[in-house]
């Protein structure tokens, strides 16, 4: 088996994954980004509500506050840096009834205890104001400006390409099954993908970091609970939110809410059902149910055939005082853990970067600034964004940016083609799926399938029996017509 | 519950029918039969006497419905429409089908005759592939037609 | 970009209505037209159809597919009509400011005298369903798979199970077993067959295919790839039966549950929809609501035979013809304008009432002078297995009536309104008729 060396080793190319290996890429140092999946992003980084939440909801005191409202600040310059789709939309909790205005003020304060600016009690006629489709029932709401929606999915590739151009290398398909500990010291893994040896082993498995602690014998103890989420995307030229609408918090968490998506769309979700199986991220009848209901009781019109997407995720809920948990590890050498990173994890994974690095550089590791750090990292074209001399222009330059291969998303060859060379290659349906947002409209990919398939086979070089949807074992084509 | 439970198609639509039939040969028994010759797909009420032969059938809009039923009484025929491979075409396959049916029996015998056909590009449409395909008097045609690549 | 102005009639999508829209608006006169089509080829979705059961009614005739489409394309070629394929359309206003692209010519923009959507339908998808389970490979529409199987020639799977009794499931059962698959059977939630019955004995019962009725997917299984799929009975209120569950081992579910007409331009374009049908509402003209844009074809309403589609681009063509023709032409040449059927009478809407889902056209323009014939389509919403009378009501009171066998959701009720009809629509005391089953 062939075996590499690195100085850090970042196991788990989600959104923390790969925020913490862009930050390590900044460094001389040999930085390794590796991922069981075919592309990076995979599991909950792209199956979430992909809000960049204000930070007024977590605990006063604890790191889930401190990252929230760090991660928060930094996704606001970020989003320029990585050319990431999102808007800055504010959200609003909204409370139900005058038995919950009190709630609102509990949570004013709990906000200004974690320092999160602009925070603004807002009257019954101003959240029906500026969001006319709510119900009726509607008493008040608490206003964060600083609240945002992204394509939580673009920020993830985003961070990833950034590290790669960095010199940070990536390992797709690379599965861990075994860790290797000498003399109390984490000094490799073995992956499907050839062993990686380093000084510094990051744990951000999502999931599974609690399994990865537990191979290399530490925390015994600790132990992440996988809580699904189930959401639905509804067509927009039927239903659209303009806001971010959180009902009322409870113990079990935010709720089920209703918002307007980076792209515009409306999605409601999500519920939070624990499941045994940690990979189940299938949608349940029940599930579906339930969200339906509980989207409707903040925007009772909507309408289950307006529905034209859904997707599940699942979270990882550690049992640490449902704290994150980013620490140097008390017990094994060389292991550094990012666990239990449920909400607010995608907006906090920047500040969690910034943390791990500072961990990093007090435990000693040498980490000498390089010159030609490129923080930046330019967005391919979206055609569809594009008016219509924009379009015409990039025709010119371009003929294939003048097939469109998914018509309801606008989706261009060239889009496709441009992805599938991009710095972190998509090398499967899905992955094209996840950057250009092709197949995600009405029609769920039934057009562009077998175009999707041909290009890939013509530009990985692969037959069409190769072509997957999400890597080995998911071709779509079995033989020949003829065959 | 299956569909044939529920709507006989092609079958007897009533028990006592049936029994007259079994019992008493030389009653006569009625049959609803679906004519498949267009996309009207008229569906024909036809009384047989006992024998299997024709005594009325109603429901038919012209004399191919009761040609049908004729032959859907003595030899079911079916039309197969496939395709075949093509040879340096602009597509790899190109359609055929049989414009005059062929005994339904024979349906799936054809259709792996079919498998190791290849044109070469050209293929013009109505370009016969087989002709008079195991002497049943039936060619097997092309329905589209493939350029050269 | 500099715009286009030199056409009289442009038509969006080169399937069977868009072809016959596009002949019947050149045979109008002189008239400009072009035909714009997002594939490779023209014929929409008849290429891969290439089974048998189209032609009856215009040619007299049971035709494949490909080649009902290859005798419209004939005829196009001859019939001096632009025609830009792997071209979409991407904008359309409501002045019919029309923006398209394609690899070769760029962005273009075009603002003609008169428009024809024949933009057709797209399948309903597992989302729209709410297909519970796994999103592993295997899950594809009909549709999709028809297209890989006949045109790309691919086989995506070994082992099919088959979720609606639409016809193109049913076909594609056939088609499947046709190339050596294995197809376990066809799933119906409702309690009856949803596609036509000839298709149920040449499709699935001559190849001994079984059909489920009041059963539908509970669960779809697989890691990568699709392993099983859990199947459940219903009851009557479509409820799903405790203790009915099954396991079907397959590696691929088709999806035959219905068609969408395909409108995000009509909307784009101001044009009002009609919520039952899904597709803009049209009067006996195909005109939409906003002026100069017609429609035809599956973009207006699910046809059930493509016959039936093509007359109606015929109908909108010739109309979309003389609406260019009565606006002046590009060409200077305004000879042949002047039969004014825009002008020509009121017009009477007409509404589903009981057991009638859809009609098209929503509303008729009166003409009695005889040259006009109006044909209305019926998509009966109830099964109703004898005879039954469609009924227009004015009112309180019923002023034509017709005979059909029967009411089948899967097939639709056509009607020819000549001379004597019109003139009893001409006579209605009410501007909304209802047409009702019994």
């Amino acid at each position: 088996m062939q075996s590499r060396d690195f100085d850090v080793v970042v196991m788990g190319a989600g959104i923390v994954g790969s925020m913490i290996a862009r930050a390590l890429s900044r460094y001389a140092i040999r930085v390794a980004l590796v991922d069981r999946a075919n592309d990076v992003g995979t599991g909950a980084s792209c199956a979430n509500s992909a809000i960049l939440h204000s930070g007024h909801d977590p605990s006063p005191g604890s790191l889930k506050a401190e990252m929230n409202r760090r991660g928060n600040e930094l996704w606001h310059d970020l989003v320029h840096e990585l050319e990431v789709g999102h808007r800055w939309t504010g959200a609003m909790i909204i409370a139900l009834g005058d038995e919950q205005l009190p709630g609102l003020k509990k949570l004013l304060a709990r906000g200004t205890e974690n320092q999160i600016p602009g925070l603004e009690i807002i009257s019954r006629a101003e959240v029906l104001k500026r969001e006319p489709l709510l119900t009726p029932d509607v008493s008040g709401a608490l206003w964060t400006p600083t609240a945002g929606v992204i394509d939580p999915f673009g920020g993830t590739v985003a961070a990833a390409e950034n590290a790669v151009t960095n010199g940070v290398s990536l390992f797709l398909n690379a599965e861990i099954h075994d860790a290797l500990v000498s003399d109390g010291t984490l000094i490799a893994v073995q992956t499907t993908a050839g062993e990686f040896r380093a000084r510094w082993f990051i744990n951000a498995l999502g999931v599974h970091a609690d399994d990865f602690m537990h191979l290399a014998g530490d925390r015994p103890d600790f132990a992440i609970t996988a809580r699904r989420g189930e959401y639905f995307i509804f067509d927009p030229n039927r239903v659209q939110v303009q806001n971010v609408l959180f009902p009322m918090p409870t113990d079990k968490g935010k709720g089920i809410l209703v918002s307007t998506t980076a792209h515009g769309n409306t999605f409601v979700g999500p519920n939070a059902e624990e499941v045994a199986d940690k990979e189940d991220t299938t949608a349940t009848r029940d599930g579906m149910a339930e969200i339906l209901e509980g989207g409707r009781r903040l925007i009772p019109s909507l309408e289950s055939r307006d529905i034209i997407a859904g997707f599940s995720g699942v979270r990882a809920t550690g049992n640490a005082n449902r704290d994150f948990v980013i620490e140097i590890s008390a017990t094994v050498g060389g292991l550094l853990n990012v666990a239990g990173i449920e909400s607010p994890g995608y907006v906090s994974a920047p500040a969690i970067a910034e943390r791990v690095e500072g961990l990093l550089r007090n435990a000693g590791l040498e980490m000498v600034a390089k010159n030609e750090w490129n923080p930046r990292r330019p967005a391919r074209p979206a055609f569809k964004e594009l008016n219509h001399e924009q379009r015409s222009d990039l025709i010119r330059r371009n003929p294939n940016y003048g097939r469109i291969v998914c018509r309801c998303e606008n989706v261009t060859e060239g889009e496709i083609v441009d992805a599938i060379h991009s710095p972190v290659p998509a090398r499967d349906y899905d992955a094209i799926k996840r950057r250009c947002w092709l197949g995600t409209g009405r029609c769920q990919g039934s057009f562009d399938y077998p175009r999707v398939m041909e290009i890939l086979s013509r530009e990985l070089d692969i037959p069409m029996t190769a072509v997957t949807k999400k890597g080995p074992g998911s071709e779509f084509l079995a033989r020949t017509t003829k065959g | 519950m299956s569909f044939c439970e529920q709507f006989p198609v092609g079958e007897q639509t009533s028990d006592a029918a049936g029994a007259d039939r079994d019992e008493r040969g030389s009653e006569n028994s009625e049959q609803s039969i679906i004519c498949l010759r267009c996309p009207r797909g008229c569906e024909i009420s036809t009384t047989l006497d006992g024998y299997g032969g024709i005594v009325e059938i109603f429901g038919n809009v012209c004399k191919l419905g009761r040609e049908y039923v004729e032959a859907e009484i003595t030899n079911p025929l079916r039309i197969l429409p496939t395709s075949v491979r093509v040879r340096s075409g602009e597509r790899p396959l190109v359609p055929v089908w049989t414009p005059k049916p062929i005994p339904k029996g024979r349906l799936m015998d054809l259709a792996r005759a079919t498998r190791s056909i290849e044109l070469e590009a050209p293929v013009a449409i109505g370009q016969v592939v087989i002709e008079n395909w195991e002497g049943l008097g039936v060619d097997l045609v092309t329905s589209g037609a493939v350029r050269r690549a | 970009m500099t715009c286009d102005t030199s056409y009289d009639v442009i038509v969006i999508g080169g399937g069977p209505a868009g072809l016959a829209a596009a002949l019947s608006a050149r045979a109008e006169g002189n008239v400009r037209v072009l035909l714009i089509e997002r594939n490779d080829s023209l014929g929409g979705i008849l290429p891969q159809c290439i089974h048998n059961g189209f032609g009856a009614v215009i040619f007299g005739n049971d035709l494949p597919g490909p080649e009902y489409a290859y005798r419209y394309q004939e005829q196009v070629e001859a019939a001096d009509i632009d025609v830009m394929l792997d071209t979409m359309v991407m904008d359309l206003t409501p002045e019919r400011d029309l923006y398209a692209m394609n690899a070769t010519h760029g962005y273009l923009h075009y603002r003609p005298r008169s428009i024809i959507l024949a933009m057709g339908c797209r399948e309903r998808t597992r989302a729209q369903i709410r297909l519970p389970g796994s999103r592993c490979s295997g899950v594809y529409t009909a549709g999709t798979v028809q297209r890989l199987v006949n045109i790309e020639g691919y086989m995506p799977g070994r082992r099919f199970l088959i979720l609606g009794s639409g016809d193109i499931g049913m076909i594609m059962a056939r088609r499947l077993t046709i190339e050596g698959a294995e197809v376990v059977g066809v799933l119906e939630l409702l309690p009856f067959l949803t596609g036509l019955r000839r298709n149920f004995v040449q499709c699935l019962q001559d190849y001994n295919i079984p059909l489920h009725l009041s059963t539908t997917v509970s669960n779809i299984i697989g890691g990568q790839r699709l392993e099983a799929v859990e199947t459940v009975k219903v009851d009557e209120e479509l409820q799903p039966i405790p203790g009915s569950t099954e396991r079907i081992e397959c590696d691929s579910l088709l999806l035959s549950v219905g068609l969408i007409p395909e409108n995000e331009l009509s909307l784009k374009a101001g044009v009002h929809l009609d919520p039952r049908t899904g597709g803009p509402l049209v009067d006996s003209t195909m005109a939409t609501d906003v002026p100069g844009i017609y429609a035809a074809g599956n973009v207006t309403s699910i046809y059930d035979l493509v016959d039936y589609v093509s007359k109606a681009g015929e109908v909108a063509g010739r109309h979309a013809a003389r609406y260019a023709l009565e606006h002046g032409t590009g060409n200077g040449n305004n000879a042949t304008a002047g039969r004014d059927a825009s002008k020509a009478g009121a017009m009477v809407a007409i509404r589903p009432g009981e057991n009638v889902g859809t009609v098209i056209p929503q509303r008729v323009r009166i003409d009695t002078s005889g040259n006009e014939e109006v044909t209305l389509m019926l998509r009966p919403n109830a099964l109703i297995e004898r005879k039954v009378t469609v009924e227009l009501w004015d009112g309180d009171r019923p002023i034509m009536s017709f005979r059909e066998n029967y009411s089948r959701p899967a097939e639709m009720m056509v009607h020819t309104l000549r001379a004597k009809q019109m003139q009893a629509l001409a006579e209605a005391h009410e501007h909304e008729l209802t047409v009702v089953i019994q």
